[in-house]
């Protein structure tokens, strides 16, 4: 079966630094993915080609079989490439109603209309609240973003991911930066999403036991390079793997540097 | 929430009544011609709003806008008969040219970063500025021309009520706009333009919308402009104008409509009264000076403006009201539990 999204030979240099080197990905359908990697291994930098924040030097990435090439990351989100941001990225001095009912007019195509009175459309309005309810956040529907603890925010930029509606979501870090209380409640919520089985989610984090958790298969990046690619099974037990995580792949790097 | 939307129809209706009657309770010739410049750079200082308030985009260029209408109205009424209906289509064409420029003009320059497109308006209206002044067989150069206005417009009145009307109708078109989706999209805009792309909107489209929007109405401004004054000259076109809107829009409460409106008055009050001083005392000659003043206070102390602020009392004052309510609930549940 056509992998829903994949890549070929993907590649991006800054420079002379190569960020992401010749990584080649197939994702399946309505498949649960996590990306590990220590840090600067170019997790977020592979994330923002595939959503089209960045272009490619040299690669392409393929969605449902058609080339990305000359889409841009609008175009992406409209074709059903959905994504979250590792730093919080939310309207601060807007409420939280107002956050995802504007992602939710996105979806249903309101967007050139005039002189309609926004509240009008009562049909985004429920959508939104029912999605604030999804992550939890029912209670906070009229309090302005930038009040928001981070864990909380963390949870609005779910539930706006969700209002699109997107076949795909990559969702870069959702627990990041939240304290140890609030990683369960993240947890649950993508657990649903999961368990609705109509969405194909691509996950960085650095979390183990949730990832080992969550995912139907682990990707590992080190140096922009794909390392491996298997079941969580095979991946913990992967030497390559166990060598980059414990250092022996640092040392032989900071050998090649010196 | 309805008692919030009567609140708000009724300081409407009140604020029309008052603006309404008050000629036939003091029919003084200064009051109505301040009154009518008052309205003229309210719809000014809107039109700004709707680019600086909602969308976020800051521009050196709008007098651009304000000129064109102004010399549109001005060239058509001196070289056609000075009619109503000459003076009407000259609204129209105004505003035509000026939406297709504005146009045209955020097409070219809205994809650039804020600063850079700041630059580039001040460019463009550099451009007209010298166009007005070179093209001295329509325009006369910086000296300008007188022309007729419509006879109707003879009496100071009728021009005030037409004027009023003409803001009102912008205010409630205005209104509607930015509480619309696209409305909406635009705050979006202002807020966190990378995101807003994020969620598939193009916010060059909705960027080009607002500067067509803030254009055309810009273009109406200066037609009524012109015709207050029956005399145009190339001052229409400099940074003063803008600067005058920036500052109307800043003082009032940027992103809030009613606050430029305000602003506007308080500035050609504060000019008409500073000048009328100046008789007196010469340092008001300088009352620019003062502005100047007037400008850092208010950025230092009140960023929000004046409407900007009100608004933001009122928020703390429910909210603090709001939580009154609710621990006086939770504490008359917790006496039940122990009851």
């Amino acid at each position: 079966m056509e992998p829903i999204l994949r890549t070929e030979n993907l590649t991006i240099r800054f420079g002379g630094h190569t960020a992401v080197d010749h990584v080649n990905f197939n994702m399946p359908e309505k498949h649960l993915k996590s990306i590990i990697g220590p840090n600067g291994a170019g997790k977020t930098t592979f994330f923002n080609l595939l959503s089209g924040e960045l272009k490619p030097t040299a690669g392409d990435v393929y969605f449902k079989g058609q080339s990305l090439a000359q889409k841009s990351a609008i175009e992406r989100t409209r074709m059903g490439l959905g994504r979250s941001f590792q730093i919080t990225n939310v309207f601060p001095n807007l409420t939280v109603l107002e956050n995802v009912r504007l992602a939710v007019q996105s979806k249903e195509k309101v967007r050139y209309q005039l002189f309609r009175h926004y509240k009008s459309y009562k049909a985004i309005t429920e959508k939104a609240e029912e999605l604030l309810t999804l992550v939890l956040l029912d209670n906070k529907r009229d309090a302005l973003t930038t009040m928001l603890s981070h864990g909380e925010k963390r949870k609005l930029e779910i539930a706006m991911l969700l209002a699109l509606d997107t076949e795909v979501l990559l969702l870069d870090e959702p627990t990041a930066g939240m304290s140890l209380e609030e990683v369960p409640t993240i947890l649950e919520v993508i657990r649903a999403i999961k368990n609705q089985g109509d969405k194909t989610i691509l996950l960085i984090e650095h979390k183990m036991d949730m990832i080992l958790d969550l995912s139907d298969s682990i990707m590992v990046l080190f140096n922009g390079q794909l390392l491996a690619d298997g079941t969580p099974g095979d991946i913990m037990k992967n030497e390559t793997v166990q060598n980059a995580y414990l250092g022996g792949l640092y040392d032989e790097h900071l050998t090649e540097i010196k | 929430m309805k008692m919030r939307l009567s609140l708000q129809h009724l300081c409407f209706f009140l604020m029309l009544a008052i603006l309404v009657l008050l000629p036939f309770v003091n029919d003084s010739r200064t009051l109505i011609i301040l009154l009518t410049q008052i309205f003229i750079f309210g719809i000014l200082a809107m039109s700004y709003d709707i680019l600086l308030g909602y969308t976020g985009i800051v521009s050196f260029g709008h007098a651009m806008f304000f000129g064109i209408g102004a010399y549109t109205t001005a060239v058509m009424l001196k070289q056609m008969e000075p009619t109503l209906s000459t003076f009407l289509i000259s609204i129209v064409v105004g505003m035509l040219l000026a939406g297709f420029i504005s146009f045209l003009v955020g097409l070219l320059t809205l994809r650039l970063k804020n600063h850079f497109f700041a630059m580039l308006t001040l460019s463009f209206s550099g451009l007209f500025l010298v166009v007005a002044e070179k093209w001295r067989s329509v325009t006369y150069g910086n000296d300008g021309f007188t022309f007729k206005a419509p006879e109707i417009f003879k009496d100071r009145m009728t021009f005030y009520f037409f004027v009023l009307t003409c803001l009102v109708v912008i205010f409630i078109a205005l209104y509607r706009f930015v509480n619309s989706p696209t409305g909406r999209i635009l705050i979006a805009v202002r807020e966190n333009e990378q995101r807003t792309k994020s969620l598939g909107y193009n916010t060059l489209y909705y960027k080009v919308i607002a500067s067509v929007v803030a254009g055309t109405v810009a273009s109406l401004a200066g037609s009524l402009y012109a015709v207050s004054l029956r005399f145009v000259n190339t001052s229409v076109m400099t940074m003063d104008i803008t600067l005058d809107a920036l500052l109307m829009t800043i003082i009032g409460g940027v992103g809030t409509l009613v606050g430029p409106l305000l602003g506007s008055a308080v500035i050609e009050y504060a000019q008409h009264a500073l000048s009328g001083l100046a008789r007196d005392y010469p340092i008001f000659e300088r009352w620019i000076i003062f502005f100047g003043i007037l400008y850092i206070l208010a950025v230092i102390f009140f960023p929000k403006g004046i409407i900007g602020s009100l608004r933001m009392m009122f928020w703390k004052w429910r909210l603090k009201h709001k939580e009154k309510n609710q621990s006086s609930v939770a504490l008359s549940q917790e006496k039940e539990r122990f009851e």
